[in-house]
């Protein structure tokens, strides 16, 4: 086991692009990390370069003491997982799992009583004489980490192991995949695009897009305080909404009506203008359920477009108009996400117990405190509670 | 039902029109040779003019017969490993690795494939006299190889085409250097296309006759296509048909032999399971 430490790296594809940027990450030893962004951000190449299956253009790369950057993959002591699994499908399972093991010339009773525990923790038992051909997604997917976990590995790597699994089972090997680590103990990257696993799983995670690290945090912490707009909208689920805002005093003037912050946070915003303000869904509330629970916070008046019931609670769409100001850098945001604006509009998360009906002008109850200010230009979160957001690479400079 | 009617129609028409030939030289090997020399047009043997094993037992006594039978089968199958040896490494560098030159290669061995066997027969002949090779077993080894080369690197380098390059990588992460990664997973996952191009090889050098009747001039060299046009009974203005039917019959079964035993090899689908499909 080993902590693994990339300082400062780089990759560059012969035309100069660089597909990875100025990345600097410390896994800690035991820590499960996760490298989470939209596709084409750079987390899969910069696993593959901790594996060692992508040279490293630049920046040291660090495995517990060893400086790994010049060494082949199979020299660096890692297990990974693939996206498609990769087994081998010659072999039965058992040899499969036993392949490491093979390969490192161990003593056939080991290599049994080892391909046995591994089997025993995965459940795979009664498939081990079995070729890969003739099992089921879940089923490849346990060998692919019985495989890894067959041998004293430094750490582990998994390239969006669960992309390839139907919903239900993928959530149930989220859980599986969670408890092994807490189990083992063992130093875990773990590449996905999908946030709910980065937000589930992870200890810390690291946010990229386009090869350039964004956050690096826990994930309560990126989503209580994300460092830009970009991890603001990347993560969560429905994802923020992000409204076009002008400060004054401690007032932010929204397309809906007016809302109190507090001081602190009125306060770093003064005096720039045009803002973006960031509101989750779920700080949104139906105001006639919001008064009783004697919570306190501004209201408004909307028009309701859509209702979508789900029982313990309830999405309602309120559409609004932007100014030309801000829907530039909206736009980009979302060709950033991966995503496809089709109208701005915004979602609110409401109980389940709310009566609002669709087409019905509607009291909506905002939670002031936790509104985000983000720069329009640069998409910085003015707002930031620097102690509680974990790194912001760039943001470090200025306040030290 | 009318449609399932004309499928069997349709194969029994094609299976005579492929396999009446076939027949018909067994039915010439068991009929004796003065049988033939009378006429005797009829598919089974006339009334006396069947000959048992005879034919076989001639054949198979001859010691021309006997060494061509085993010039050929050692000339095939040391140009088939050779060829396909060569073929898998080329063929793997290609479908892996990025090289300059790369395209050249696949269009100058696809050129030699379409190059006309005839015109090189002279200039072979000329050369391998001069450098000693003229009728010995390399002189035909080396431009079977050349000839089939070309159709090995092209299947082969398909195949490689089809594995997905993660389970190289896999390997390599599970602690294989390249080597063992290329014999430990790649080769057993191409063993359809490896197949596939042994058969191939081996048929080549099996039927070829211009090279076997040009490059050879005695029993040291000389395969069975070649030989069994030399074989001559005692009679030089009276061809002993039977004992050729006899002998064309007999080359025959190490083909079908060769190709019994690689068919159940080339089992398609070997690679399903490695990935998620």
């Amino acid at each position: 086991m080993a902590a693994i430490t990339m300082s400062n790296i780089v990759k560059q594809y012969g035309d100069g692009f660089p597909a990875v940027n100025d990345v600097s990450i410390d896994v800690a030893d035991g820590e499960f990390m996760i490298l989470v962004g939209p596709s084409g951000c750079g987390k899969s190449t910069l696993l593959r370069m901790i594996v060692g299956l992508e040279d490293i253009t630049d920046g040291d790369m660090m495995i517990g003491d060893r400086r790994v950057n010049d060494l082949p993959p199979r020299e660096r002591n890692l297990a990974m997982v693939f996206q498609n699994y990769a087994l081998y499908p010659h072999l039965t399972v058992y040899e499969n799992i036993a392949f490491p093991l093979r390969l490192a010339k161990t003593p056939d009773e080991e290599v049994d009583k080892l391909v046995r525990e591994a089997s025993a923790t995965l459940e795979l038992d009664e498939h081990l004489e079995r070729k890969p051909g003739n099992l089921s997604g879940g089923q490849r997917q346990r060998v692919a980490m019985g495989r890894a976990i067959v041998r004293q590995a430094d750490a582990f790597l998994f390239d969006e192991p669960l992309s390839n699994l139907d919903a239900k089972l993928r959530g149930q090997m989220r859980t599986e995949i969670s408890r092994l680590q807490k189990r083992l103990g063992i130093t875990t990257v773990y590449v996905t695009h999908d946030q709910t696993e980065a937000m589930t799983l992870g200890d810390r995670v690291a946010v990229l897009k386009r090869g350039v690290l964004q956050q690096l945090a826990t994930p309560r912490e990126l989503y209580e305080n994300p460092g830009n707009l970009f991890v603001a909208g990347f993560i969560g689920s429905p994802p923020m909404n992000f409204l076009p805002a002008t400060v004054e005093g401690t007032t932010v003037d929204l397309p809906f009506g007016k809302v109190e912050i507090p001081a602190d946070k009125a306060e770093r915003a003064a005096g720039k203008g045009l803002l973006i303000a960031g509101i989750r869904p779920e700080h949104f509330e139906d105001a006639s359920l919001a008064a009783e629970d004697g919570r306190t916070g501004s209201t408004f008046r909307a028009t309701v477009d859509v209702v979508e019931w789900l029982g313990n609670e309830t999405y309602a769409y309120l559409p609004f108009e932007s100014p030309d100001e801000v829907t530039g850098q909206l736009q980009q945001l979302e060709k950033d996400l991966d995503g496809e604006s089709l109208r701005t509009q915004l979602v609110v998360s409401l109980d389940g117990a709310s009566r609002i009906a669709e087409g019905e002008e509607a009291e909506i109850w905002v939670d002031g405190r936790r509104v985000h200010l983000f720069d329009p230009s640069t998409g910085e979160n003015l707002t930031v509670d620097r102690e509680r957001a974990g790194r912001i690479p760039g943001a470090e400079a200025t306040t030290g | 039902m009318r449609n399932k009617i004309g499928i069997v129609v349709g194969c029994v028409l094609i299976m005579i029109w492929c396999l009446l030939p076939v027949a018909w030289i067994i039915s010439l090997s068991f009929k004796s040779e003065a049988a033939i020399t009378n006429g005797s047009p009829g598919f089974f043997p006339a009334e006396g003019g069947f000959a048992g094993w005879d034919n076989y037992q001639a054949v198979w006594d001859n010691e021309q017969f006997r060494r061509a039978i085993f010039n050929s089968i050692g000339i095939s199958l040391i140009a088939t490993v050779l060829s396909v040896v060569v073929a898998t490494l080329a063929a793997y560098a290609i479908a892996r690795l990025e090289f300059r030159g790369k395209k050249a290669v696949l269009s100058l061995s696809l050129a030699i494939a379409m190059f006309p066997v005839v015109s090189l027969v002279g200039p072979l002949f000329d050369m391998w006299r001069a450098i000693g090779l003229y009728d010995t077993w390399p002189g035909l080894i080396i431009p079977y190889m050349s000839f089939t080369l070309p159709l090995a690197i092209w299947t082969l380098s398909a195949f490689f085409r089809e594995i997905p390059w993660e389970m190289e990588q896999a390997a390599q992460v599970d602690g294989a250097t390249s080597w063992q990664a290329f014999r430990k997973v790649i080769v057993p996952l191409a063993a359809p296309g490896v197949f596939t191009a042994a058969i191939l090889t081996f048929f080549f050098a099996w039927n070829d006759f211009v090279f076997g009747i040009s490059l050879t001039s005695t029993e040291n060299a000389r395969p069975i296509p070649a030989s069994l046009s030399f074989f001559v009974g005692s009679d030089p203005f009276n061809r002993p048909a039977s004992l050729l039917a006899a002998g064309a019959v007999i080359a025959t079964i190490p083909i079908i032999v060769i190709v019994l035993i690689f068919q159940r090899k080339i089992v398609a689908g070997l690679t399903s399971g490695a990935v998620k499909g």
